[in-house]
């Protein structure tokens, strides 16, 4: 067994028991952001729109799994037409 | 008699049972199936379903439900004698644990990933969730009440362990700053960390820390007590990468370590088991052996709160179905081994059976000061360890799971506070900090509840094996229920379904007296809810068996 396995190995070992824990706090964050990205486009005034404009392509990749995760079965945007 | 006969007739039996009835169980009843798409795969998420490395998992599985409980119990048991803790472990091990616990991890991946609670729901009703919703939080109750009771004992008897129990706490926030900071591997932290981990014992060892007797009008043990108490309860409020993460990975490798220097010793030593097989000259006020020796030893022979982990967390992460016999019969297989050891720490660590007679002088003043005492002793013997030293790392060992369950058990006791407030509506409920507050304040109320001194932990421990062994017994029925719509035997969790649920419900009546006897009325009506909320789970079963329409197995294979 390599150094490498064993290390991989411990990672894992490591991550795994709290994994659940992680991604739940990492995905509530990343909702809270595409809320805010998504704000205007959900008729949510917001100041910053003209920046967050720029960041919507990055919100796009996973905004099928948001909306449904956030009880909405179809997109509830015009302009992104993912289902 | 030699310990090693012990082990070794112990360690036949228990691999006897992985090898042969874990094969029979998971190909005959269970019938797993390696090409079934388990819910780790088909609702994959990278959150709760992430399919994960067998052994990782195993390995996971065993440090959850291996806490202190399988030192405790099979401690405590010998005072009838090494042969019925003995068998119980064995033969609870081989026939009840292994079983229950793949059970549970079969059921639970093939509805869907459920926890046994859901699946109490699906099965038996809503009002079946909410006894099984109270049971779970009785037994969480008790545990971190009996374990602070386990961990203030030991620093008080062994005050050498002292800096290393609380160093430890330093040890993990440094190492999860390392990790969570600076991104580094593995490797080298877990070397370092448990090389300092050492380091701390062998200063603990030369520097003994005692409290004075008296703090503010408060007895060493009250303040124990209370520092755990406030330990918890930041500890279980803190992000988790900071303190609980890093400690557990460091107490899981600590459990290897620990185990492995055990049976090495024991094995270099070969000592002389001083207790008798049955124990006729059990002091005064010891309980019945039956029902009580199946509730005392829980953990390590047969136990619900593994249920609750397999069903919880583990049956999400579980690569292929068949890796439910490695996770969790072999779970099983790594407890029952601990709860050996401690039988042989117990019984054969002490020189004449006088010195033991002088430990177990009435029932529950054995526990884990008995492993650690006799634990030593072998370890010198064995390993040529001095005996103060060995007892220290016994005691960290010890003291350190006890540690990470009441820890997390006080998160857990937040969860299904806040989860309660979210289905009555009580939006205070679901208030993080003023749940934890609510669940500490609970565990304080029945660590002061039934002793004066906040030792109330050992008082209610038998409680707490009727509560858990209840929650065993449910897990056993949902699976029962389940073979028995499928067409299959029920006889292999039908019998042991059977003994230990009697066995529990017989305890508790005998509790509720002694109780009452003693107008001890918070444990009374503990006991008499526990109880209560029992009944009702069987009045539900039987509801439940007699109907029909329950869309269980919805993912069952197409041959079934």
């Amino acid at each position: 067994m390599s150094w490498r396995a064993i290390t991989e190995g411990l990672a894992e070992y490591y991550r795994a028991p709290y994994r659940q824990a992680m991604a739940r706090e990492a995905r509530d964050r990343d909702d809270l952001f595409r809320l805010l990205v998504l704000s205007e486009a959900l008729g949510i005034p917001n100041p910053a729109a003209p920046y967050t404009l720029e960041l919507m392509p990055l919100v796009w990749d996973d905004f099928h799994d948001w909306h449904r995760r956030m009880g909405m079965p179809h997109s509830p945007l015009d302009h992104i037409r993912c289902c | 008699m030699n310990s090693l006969v012990l082990i070794a007739v112990g360690l036949l039996g228990i691999l006897s049972g992985w090898f042969f009835y874990s094969r029979f169980i998971a190909a005959r009843i269970y019938q797993l199936d390696a090409q079934f798409r388990t819910p780790a795969h088909e609702f994959r998420d990278g959150v709760d379903f992430v399919p994960t490395n067998r052994y990782v998992l195993w390995g996971h599985h065993f440090t959850s439900v291996a806490g202190a409980a399988p030192i405790v119990g099979p401690a405590i048991a010998v005072i009838w004698g090494w042969g019925p803790a003995f068998l119980w472990v064995v033969l609870g091990t081989i026939f009840f644990a292994g079983v229950h616990d793949m059970g549970a991890l079969w059921a639970s991946v093939r509805n869907r990933g459920q926890s046994i609670g859901g699946l109490s729901e699906k099965l038996l009703g809503s009002r079946a969730r909410w006894m099984f919703m109270l049971i779970m939080f009785l037994v969480l109750l008790m545990v971190n009440a009996a374990f602070a009771t386990v961990i203030t004992n030991l620093l008080i008897q062994f005050p050498t362990a002292v800096i290393p129990v609380w160093g430890a706490i330093v040890v993990a926030i440094g190492i999860g700053q390392l990790l969570y900071r600076a991104q580094v591997g593995l490797l080298w932290p877990t070397i370092i960390g448990v090389g300092l981990l050492y380091g701390l014992i062998l200063l603990g060892n030369a520097v003994p820390v005692a409290l004075p007797a008296e703090i503010f009008g408060l007895s060493d043990r009250v303040v124990w007590v209370l520092l755990l108490f406030l330990y918890a309860g930041i500890a279980s409020t803190l992000p988790v990468w900071m303190l609980l993460q890093p400690r557990d990975y460091i107490n899981g490798i600590q459990l290897f370590v620990a185990l492995g220097i055990i049976y090495a010793a024991a094995l270099l030593s070969a000592p002389t088991v001083v207790v008798p097989f049955i124990n006729d000259q059990v002091p005064a006020g010891t309980p019945p052996i039956a029902p009580l020796l199946f509730v005392t030893i829980a953990c390590g022979a047969i136990s619900g709160f593994h249920g609750l982990v397999s069903s919880g967390t583990s049956s999400k992460q579980l690569d292929r179905e068949t890796d439910a016999r490695l996770v969790g019969y072999g779970g099983a297989v790594g407890e029952g081994m601990l709860a050996l050891a401690a039988i042989v720490c117990a019984t054969a660590g002490f020189a004449t059976l006088a010195d033991w007679q002088a430990v177990y002088t009435n029932f529950g003043a054995g526990s884990v000061g008995a492993f650690v005492t006799g634990g030593a002793n072998i370890v010198s013997q064995g390993l040529g360890i001095p005996a103060g030293l060995a007892a220290t790392i016994l005691t960290v060992t010890a003291a350190l799971f006890a540690g990470t369950t009441m820890d997390t058990g006080v998160r857990l006791q937040r969860y299904v506070i806040q989860e309660t407030g979210a289905i009555t509506g009580i939006a205070a409920l679901k208030n993080g900090t003023l749940a934890t507050l609510l669940a500490i304040g609970f565990c304080l109320a029945i660590a002061f509840g039934a002793a004066s001194d906040g030792t109330g932990g050992m008082v209610i421990w038998p409680l707490f094996g009727t509560s858990n062994q209840l929650l065993a017994s449910l897990t056993l029925l949902m699976v029962t229920v389940i073979l028995a719509r499928l067409g299959r035997p029920v006889v292999f969790t039908l019998v042991p379904l059977v003994l230990v649920l009697t066995m529990a419900i017989y305890a508790l009546l005998l509790q509720i007296g002694t109780f009452l006897g003693d107008q001890n009325w918070t444990l009374a009506i503990m006991a008499l809810f526990i109880l209560g909320a029992a009944i009702m789970v069987g009045i539900s079963a039987v509801t439940a068996l007699r109907q029909t329409g329950f869309s269980l197995l919805a993912h069952r294979h197409p041959a079934e």
